[in-house]
């Protein structure tokens, strides 16, 4: 019955985007507002459908309702509940229904904010969302649908890939989705402004809020992927530059750009091509993610995405490419700029340099990314680059992004005086050489140019938005009379965007800090240890105490049925620093092949960290158990289980798991000691921290009516205008 | 099956009513006034407010001296007369179609 409704429900959903384009633009096109209107509720009812076909598929493999094929190919009664829920955005067809609902309930709230503003634009920005809207649930419809049924219903499914199991795959992909579903609404409203021929102040604070909140939930889900592979892969890293990484923080850096060019246009009505195409390419971006994470075009860790959406997901990219081309090129009379930079000494002049090395940034990683596919198409023959390759050009630009991010915040807008400029570096420069001095005096350092040219600049930024946060609130202290404190909220609060960018900018510091001491400091080993032996890294010695099984009794609660680890005793100095459990789980396989006990533990497996963090230091361990040491266990459980008494091969298993603790065979270890990895996760939340304060909704109307009145009283007194 | 049925005739129905409701109401009711371009004006004053509050923001935190100041911030407060003169010029705001009717 759920399936039925699902399936008509997204014949429904297809129907109702199709009706709502058709609306949007012949109320456009004939000034008939109530199409407009019904066009614009056509994005309502997308939601409320989708809302339906969602909660179908969440219940139903809640329910472990294994009629569905994709709850029977990516979930399963063994999978935890808390990731059954999360396993509706595992299956290509789940997260494809993920997106487009994302896409329904975000355009829902962008439609309803603007239905007073934007009269023009707005049709047609409902007509371009709606045509994603279609373009997905089209998808969902007739090529992945996620309610094909199955018969006879199997009485066991798939399971949920163990490399999932983890909280933090619960809010990435939502968080990931939101941030590319909200780019495509700045990229539907420079569609619409650009159709009319108006890109005006309305226009930005329209598109400024919404492209704020795409940065913010696709940093947010970057970031939680990061978190991911550092806590999971069992390889020791957060980045790898996996296409599907970089497919994520190609937009995010294009979406970066476009925040703060936006702001140029904002105030001096410059750079306004520049900023269609970057709003545009964003949006295409977006798409671009989407695609590389579903088509399976590039081999990736995310290679569970694959599948045979290419050739539709290419063609929209295409419309997409050449349909931004069209409209910049035809509007760029609507798109001359109304000034000129007035001086390259100015917080304009900053943002166009940190413009160009962050589209520089994105193209490198573009390059890096498609290389393989370009190479093969060329030459027949695939090459891929790898993380070398992608440093050597990102870390000098990350560089001086991050330099530019502490100039930029000292330097005023239109023209600063060399005067000005002299004595506002000064603070910054002087926290530039004293951690140069400190670190060259106290650490190793030196070993790593680059790595101290990092921290130098972080500690800049460090010294530039300290200087402003000061002065900020000396100011308001000198004028209002407030404590420390209550001067420091006031400010905020009164200028938050301003103090929330600088935020933003001290949480990048600090997370380029972590990334830089981490990349360049690391102390990492893959050893062979039995019970009783050690290894030495980065000064800690790690001891290989006992081993550790569990049967079903998984102690990370990801539903694995055999659980091998090993408890390892971690000392420093002959004082013991922490006991850590690294654990390797083993899940069941798909089918019976590996007869009643192999197939219990013959599916994929995945690591379980040990980890302790801190701020200093983060000491990790990984375990390969060497399970092919109980394989004859294994063959012999096959032979004496019956096929009829599959609870035996729960007793069986337990033998094993007991004869593992017992007589241990040596394990494979990798031991990480790396520096300030904490810094990375701590910065992160200072930039989203930073970026909720940016967009949180000024304090409104109290203020606004002040200066609205200060300004009335000028009026009197300001020149007449020629 | 007839569950599923009925709640996909629901869903239709209720589909039908809120993409139609626009079209009935339209009705019977005025035609709305064109756009005459004062949101695009309203949003230019809030940037212009917004600029001012920067430049005065930039010359209390020292990056901007008092001369440059006094230069930047007459020149700012004069586009500001200039966009509040064009909104003048527009008349009283018209009064906006009561939420809840066609522009929800």
């Amino acid at each position: 019955m759920g399936a039925s409704v699902g399936r008509a429900a997204l014949i429904l959903a297809l129907g109702v985007c199709l009706y709502g384009i058709g609306a949007a633009l012949y109320g456009a096109r004939s000034g008939r507002r109530e199409w407009v209107d019904s066009g614009r509720r056509a994005v309502y009812a997308l939601a409320l459908i989708l809302t339906v076909c969602f909660a179908v598929l969440e219940i139903a493999f809640l329910r472990s309702d294994f009629s569905f094929d994709t709850v029977a190919g990516h979930s399963s009664t063994t999978t935890p509940t808390f990731y059954k829920a999360a396993a509706v955005w595992s299956s290509q067809e789940g997260s494809l229904l993920l997106w487009v609902w994302l896409l329904s309930l975000w355009s829902s709230a962008a439609i309803f904010l603007t239905r007073h503003a934007l009269r023009d634009v707005v049709p047609y920005a409902t007509a371009v969302l709606l045509g994603f809207g279609a373009f997905f649930t089209g998808l969902l419809a007739f090529l992945a649908t996620p309610f094909a049924t199955t018969h006879p219903v199997p009485l066991e499914g798939v399971g949920l890939n163990p490399l999932l199991r983890h909280p933090s795959m619960m809010i990435h992909p939502p968080m990931l989705y939101s941030g590319y579903t909200l780019f495509t609404i700045p990229f539907a409203f420079a569609v619409g402004a650009l159709v009319v021929r108006r890109v005006d102040a309305e226009w930005i604070r329209a598109i400024r809020r919404f492209a704020l909140a795409a940065w913010f939930f696709l940093g947010i889900g970057v970031l939680l992927g990061a978190r991911w592979s550092y806590a999971e892969l069992g390889w020791g890293g957060y980045w790898a530059w996996d296409p599907v990484e970089n497919a994520s923080l190609m937009p995010w850096l294009i979406g970066t750009a476009f925040i703060h060019s936006i702001m140029i246009q904002e105030k001096r009505g410059m750079l306004k091509i520049w900023n269609a195409s970057l709003v545009l390419a964003t949006g295409t971006l977006a798409i671009l993610g989407t695609f590389l994470v579903r088509s399976g075009i590039l081999q990736s860790i995310h290679a569970f995405g694959a599948s045979t959406l290419g050739v539709p997901f290419v063609v929209l990219i295409a419309l997409l490419v050449a349909g931004s081309i069209y409209l910049v090129v035809t509007r760029r009379d609507a798109l001359r700029t109304e000034h000129h930079l007035d001086s390259l000494l100015s917080r304009e002049a900053i943002f166009v340099l940190n413009n160009l090395v962050l589209v520089g940034l994105c193209f490198v990683i573009f390059w890096g990314t498609f290389f393989p596919l370009i190479s093969e198409a060329v030459t027949g023959a695939k090459s891929s680059v790898g993380p070398p390759w992608f440093d050597r050009y990102t870390v000098p630009l990350a560089l001086v992004l991050v330099l530019l991010s502490g100039i930029g915040p000292v330097i005023a807008w239109r023209r600063a005086t060399p005067a000005n400029a002299r004595r506002n570096f000064r603070v910054p420069t002087l926290a530039a050489m004293l951690a140069l001095g400190l670190l060259l005096a106290t650490t190793t350092a030196a070993r790593e140019p680059v790595a101290l040219a990092m921290f130098c600049c972080a500690a800049f930024v460090l010294g530039s938005v300290g200087q402003e946060f000061y002065r900020g609130i000396a100011a308001r202290r000198a004028m209002s009379g407030e404590s420390l404190l209550v001067a420091a909220g006031s400010l905020v609060r009164r200028n938050r965007r301003r103090y929330g960018g600088y935020t933003v900018h001290l949480g990048m510091a600090v997370l380029f800090v972590g990334v830089a001491a981490s990349s360049a400091f690391q102390d990492a080993r893959d050893v062979r240890l039995a019970p009783g032996q050690s290894a030495t890294v980065g000064g800690y010695r790690y001891t290989y105490v006992r081993p550790t099984a569990s049967v079903v009794n998984d102690p990370k609660r990801t539903g694995s049925l055999l659980d091998l680890g090993a408890e390892v005793l971690v000392t420093r100095g002959g004082h013991q620093a922490v006991t850590l459990y690294p654990s390797r789980g083993y899940y069941p396989a798909p089918d019976t092949s590996q007869g009643p006990v192999g197939s219990l533990i013959g599916g994929e497996a995945t690591s379980h960290v040990g980890l302790k963090a801190g701020l200093r230091r983060d000491v990790w361990s990984a375990i390969e158990p060497d399970i092919a040491s109980l394989q004859p266990l294994i063959d012999r459980g096959n032979k004496v289980v019956p096929a009829t008494r599959p609870d035996l091969a729960f007793v069986v298993l337990a033998a094993i798991a007991d004869h593992y603790r017992a007589a241990p065979p040596p394990a494979q270890f990798r031991l990480i000691v790396s520096p300030l990895v904490t810094w990375i996760w701590l910065g992160g939340l200072l930039v989203f921290g930073g970026g909720l304060i940016a967009m949180w909704p000024a304090p409104g109307r109290r203020v606004r009516a002040r200066y609205l009145a200060r300004v009335g009283r000028e009026l009197k007194e300001a020149p007449t205008p020629v | 099956m007839v569950v599923g049925a009925v709640i996909v005739i629901l869903l239709l129905a209720g589909v039908v009513w809120l993409v139609g409701e626009p079209l009935r109401a339209a009705a019977g009711r005025d035609p709305e006034a064109a756009d005459d371009g004062r949101p695009g004006l309203e949003a230019a004053k809030e940037a212009k407010y917004r600029e001012i509050r920067d430049a005065e923001m930039d010359h209390r935190t020292g990056k901007l001296s008092p001369e440059d100041y006094g230069r930047l911030d007459r020149q700012l407060r004069t586009e500001a007369v200039e966009i509040l003169r064009r909104l003048d010029e527009l008349g009283p705001e018209p009064r906006r179609s009561p939420p809840g009717t066609a522009s929800l």
